[in-house]
């Protein structure tokens, strides 16, 4: 009796079946409490630094959250599920929110920064020597704690003692060879390496003249100089000799009554500028047809072209009296292997017309890069070259997963080795192979290297120089947006929505597609 | 109980999320903390400096010393890839450096973006550099870095087969077209072209064909608002270009780029090569008998002014150390020395009188360059020459593959005006 109630105490603690601790929960454990640890680590002290207690206070909370939950028994799912959403969160969804909202910023060159920045820069750009002022030899001094500048005159050799309150003339300072203060009395002169070390507090330490202000030019000169602008927060506008700046928030500039700006922007929200823009540009909607247009021809082309030429060799060593295949199959992938960045680049010199490799075999005189067409076809011919390795890969694995009963059954009901393909061998290969075959088309789509290293866009026609005769639409509005006005990042954030839209529309209209034709064989 | 655990895994990712777009800008200075703590000195400052990769070596014996004198560390970071760009991105979010090399010509863009401060040179160091280095390097009046080398393109010519240089571009291109029929040589004239054209090599030859790009302020910088490219002496340099062309001359190519001219040149493929310093390492390795000079005018026609860089310096706006960076470019760069030991690890003539007089008893191709140069004009530093070089480039391409100038120019023009807005 005592013993079964001792077997019932052991069997309700038993209740919970307690897991097994192996060596892979170990380390998985080990390994993830570890890069939260590092990530921890690395991120919380310069947070610290800058002061941003949100951020910090957020880290320090999920921190702790991704400990709990690993160290935690509970929670199975949320332990396989938190990995991944986090990745998602960092490079999917993270990018694509910075995308959309730096969309609706005028951010480029020229409004890189804050307007507390733009200002900064205007006034310290502005300052210009004061004329006739003496070029002055700086020795850096304390007086008490306090930073002074001895400042010589090195035409007077008169010295005076410059400090925030106003210079002073100094009587009784020795002088060195290179016009340095070598002692003074009531100060204690700094050497090179301590007055380096107050850096910061020499840069700051400007000494009011009537004139303007000294300020030192590295740690042994000095120089008078005066700001020409200035910035008025009552007015929130720049004044200067030459006129009245006005901050124009809308635009993030100063601007004067002719409408002119000065230089230094800021970052502002312009709203749907960027997007209006991208539909109202003439450069813009004048040329999006054609460019859209051969945009789909030559991604549809190097899509099917590729899938076509890998298919064909895969069927071709799928047969069962082939032979040699691993050779076959290991020349094949080599261009896949490649780089293709370099590819490209002798890809571009062997279409060259007078040095080109294609030319010298051919015998011909063909302007391969300088002629749209044979432009076009030049490119499509090298993504081809580059793109059915893939396409033969995944296609061999396909033809693998189909059972040759299936091929054989037709045979006997007497279908032609074509219409076996046809009615059998290619539907099945269809319904394993068409997700990849629409990512394939997105990523072509948008497949700016294979532009942007051969023809860059082109052959150009002279009447329009903005839009090249091979562009798709990223090169070319990438070229919009970086080319001509500096980075304008704002603007091709726009663009890249639109592209996104674009491609979007035509995979989500493929994928459904896709579906109906799955409903139907499997 | 699963609920509950989706609805952790839900708040988890929220508060990932909201650290991620927190995080990222602060951040950012964690990163050049990290780099750059590597050694705190007596003084216990750090200044950094960026440069491209030929001069992170020659730099390194001088900055060491620099920091020695001072009790700082310095730093001398290679920057291979876009350099301007790395520069402005990293500024803004202040893991910058302290000082940065680069070419003038980035001063309009630096400038607006607020990435860089004025330098002040006393009259003495002005006196001391080529009027042409501090004339470049001067932007909206004020100075905004301590130039070091001048580069710009000269005519380069085999003197086994072209001994003489040519005083026009009509006797050039006689000259290389005889050449060309005794079958000494396959091209007229070695300049790169390419499909989308070459401003830069063919400037000269459109300065000379009566060609400009800006009209001019009244104080003498270009006038971003005035583009002359679709004007009458453009049409009319463009026209010449078209004369110079596959239908014409066959001196200028479309087949010729960027990565085969200097190459052609040096296999002894052509008598003129129209290129900068950077061309001769390779001739030189190659074994060719060359000698250099002006890139001559068309006859009668205007000076072939090329554009010069010029190599510079600069204070960064957000650098950590301004008071050290200003004493390293304006009093230790302005230095003989250091700007010979930049020479030797890259021969562009300096822009300090000085070395350049020593470094011309040396080797006489630096003192060529210069002379060739001398009547250049210093590349316009306006950011609004980004959008000139395209559409310059393919109205060149246009004309050299036999289009009419006219339509050419007047394209040009409109683009330009078009991105320009004027």
């Amino acid at each position: 009796m005592a013993l079964d109630a001792r077997e019932a105490t052991r069997a309700s603690a038993h209740a919970r079946p307690r897991r097994e601790i192996t060596t892979a929960f170990v380390v998985s454990r080990i390994a993830v409490l570890a890069v939260t640890a590092a990530i921890l680590l690395y991120a919380a002290p310069p947070l610290a630094a800058t002061g941003s207690w949100v951020a910090l206070g957020l880290l320090c909370a999920v921190s702790a959250t991704a400990a709990w939950l690993y160290l935690t028994r509970r929670f199975i799912p949320a332990k396989y599920l938190i990995p991944g959403t986090v990745f998602l969160v960092a490079f999917q969804v993270f990018p694509v929110v910075y995308t959309l909202t730096t969309a609706f910023t005028n951010f480029g060159d020229g409004h890189r920064g804050d307007k507390a920045e733009a200002v900064t820069a205007i006034e310290t750009g502005s300052v210009r020597q004061a004329p006739g002022s003496p070029e002055y030899t700086m020795t850096v001094a304390l007086r008490g704690d306090e930073l002074v500048f001895l400042l010589v005159d090195p035409a007077t050799k008169q010295v005076s003692l410059g400090a925030a309150g106003g210079l002073t003339p100094l009587d009784g300072a020795r002088l060195g060879a290179t016009g340095k203060v070598l002692a003074a009395p009531g100060v204690s002169v700094l050497k090179a390496p301590e007055a380096a070390a107050r850096g910061p507090e020499i840069s700051a330490l400007a000494v009011p003249t009537p004139g303007g202000l000294i300020k030192a030019n590295g740690l042994s000169r000095a120089v008078e100089g005066k700001a020409t602008l200035g910035y008025d927060a009552t007015c929130d506008c720049v004044r200067g000799d030459g006129g009245t700046w006005t901050a124009d928030e809308s635009r993030g500039y100063f601007v004067n009554a002719k409408g002119e700006n000065l230089s230094q922007g800021w970052q502002v929200n312009v709203g749907l500028d960027n997007f209006s823009r991208v539909l109202t540009n003439p450069t813009i909607s004048g040329h999006f047809a054609g460019v859209l247009g051969w945009n789909l021809v030559f991604a549809l082309a190097s899509v099917v072209g590729c899938f076509a030429l890998g298919m064909g060799v895969a069927l071709a060593l799928h047969h069962p009296r082939m032979r040699g295949t691993r050779v076959y199959r290991i020349v094949l992938i080599l261009p896949y292997a490649m780089p293709a960045f370099a590819m490209l680049l002798v890809w571009r010199d062997m279409f060259n017309r007078d040095f080109g490799l294609i030319n010298q075999l051919l015998g011909t005189e063909i302007d391969w890069l300088g002629q749209t067409m044979t432009a076009r076809f030049g490119v499509i011919l090298v993504n081809l070259w580059l793109g059915f390795p893939y396409m033969f890969l995944v296609t061999t694995g396909a033809l693998q997963a189909i059972p040759r009963e299936l091929t054989e059954a037709a045979s006997i009901d007497g279908a032609a080795p074509w219409t076996a393909f046809r009615r059998v061998t290619l539907p099945l290969l269809l319904v394993a192979l068409t997700p990849l075959l629409i990512s394939s088309f997105a990523f072509n789509f948008n497949n700016f290297n294979a532009i942007a290293l051969t023809t860059d866009g082109g052959p150009f026609p002279a009447e329009s120089p903005q839009v090249g005769g091979t562009d798709l639409l990223i090169t070319y509005t990438f070229r919009l947006a970086f080319g001509a006005g500096g980075a304008q990042f704002g603007f091709a954030a726009a663009i890249s929505v639109f592209i996104f839209a674009i491609v979007a529309v035509i995979s989500a209209v493929a994928f459904r597609r896709t579906r109906r034709q799955e409903e139907v064989y499997a | 109980m699963r609920m509950r655990a989706l609805g952790v895994a839900t708040l988890a990712t929220l508060a990932f999320t909201a650290t991620a777009c927190g995080s990222s800008q602060p951040a950012a200075p964690a990163a050049s903390a990290g780099a750059s703590s590597s050694a705190p000195a007596v003084g216990g400052g750090t200044l950094v400096i960026w440069a491209d990769p030929p001069r992170v070596k020659p730099l390194k014996p001088f900055a060491d010393r620099f920091g020695a004198e001072n009790g700082v560390t310095v730093e001398v970071k290679e920057i291979s890839k876009d350099n301007q760009v790395t520069f402005l991105t990293a500024s803004q979010q202040g893991s910058g450096p302290d000082i940065m090399i680069g070419a003038h010509d980035w001063i309009g863009n630096l400038v607006q973006n607020g990435a860089i401060d004025p330098v002040t040179l006393t009259e003495e160091q002005k006196a001391s550099f080529s009027a042409k280095a501090v004339q470049a390097v001067t932007f909206d009046g004020q100075i905004y870095g301590a130039p070091y080398a001048l580069e710009n393109i000269a005519l380069i010519r085999n003197t086994d087969l072209a001994p003489d240089a040519p005083a026009t571009i009509e006797d050039m291109v006689e000259q290389g077209k005889a050449l060309k029929k005794d079958g000494k040589v396959d091209e007229v004239l070695c300049i790169p072209v390419g499909q989308k054209g070459d401003a830069f090599h063919v400037y000269p030859i459109f300065a000379s064909g009566g060609g400009a790009l800006f009209g001019a302020t009244p104080s003498g910088d270009p006038d971003p608002k005035q583009v002359l490219l679709g004007s009458e002496g453009s049409v009319k340099a463009f026209g010449k270009l078209k004369e110079l062309g596959e239908k014409g001359d066959g001196a200028l190519r479309t087949s010729l780029t960027n990565e085969n001219y200097i190459v052609n040149f040096a296999g002894g493929k052509c008598a003129y090569l129209v290129s900068g310093p950077w061309a001769i390492s390779e001739v030189k390795k190659a074994g060719v008998a060359y000698d250099i000079s002006a890139v001559p005018p068309f006859e009668g026609g205007q000076a072939a002014t090329p554009f010069v860089g010029v190599q510079t310096f600069f204070v960064a706006s957000k650098g950590k150390n301004k008071a050290l960076a200003q004493e390293f470019v304006a009093n230790y760069v302005t230095n003989k020395d250091v700007a010979k030991a930049l020479y030797e690890a890259d021969p562009r003539p300096p822009a300090l009188t000085a070395a350049l007089e020593e470094v011309r008893a040396s080797d006489p191709d630096a003192g060529k360059f210069l002379d060739a140069g001398k009547d250049g004009l210093p590349m316009p530093a306006i950011p609004e020459m980004a959008a000139i070089w395209e559409p310059f480039g393919i109205a060149e391409n246009a004309v050299v593959k036999g289009g009419d100038a006219a339509k050419a120019a007047t394209a040009a023009q409109k683009a330009i005006d078009g991105s320009l807005k004027n």
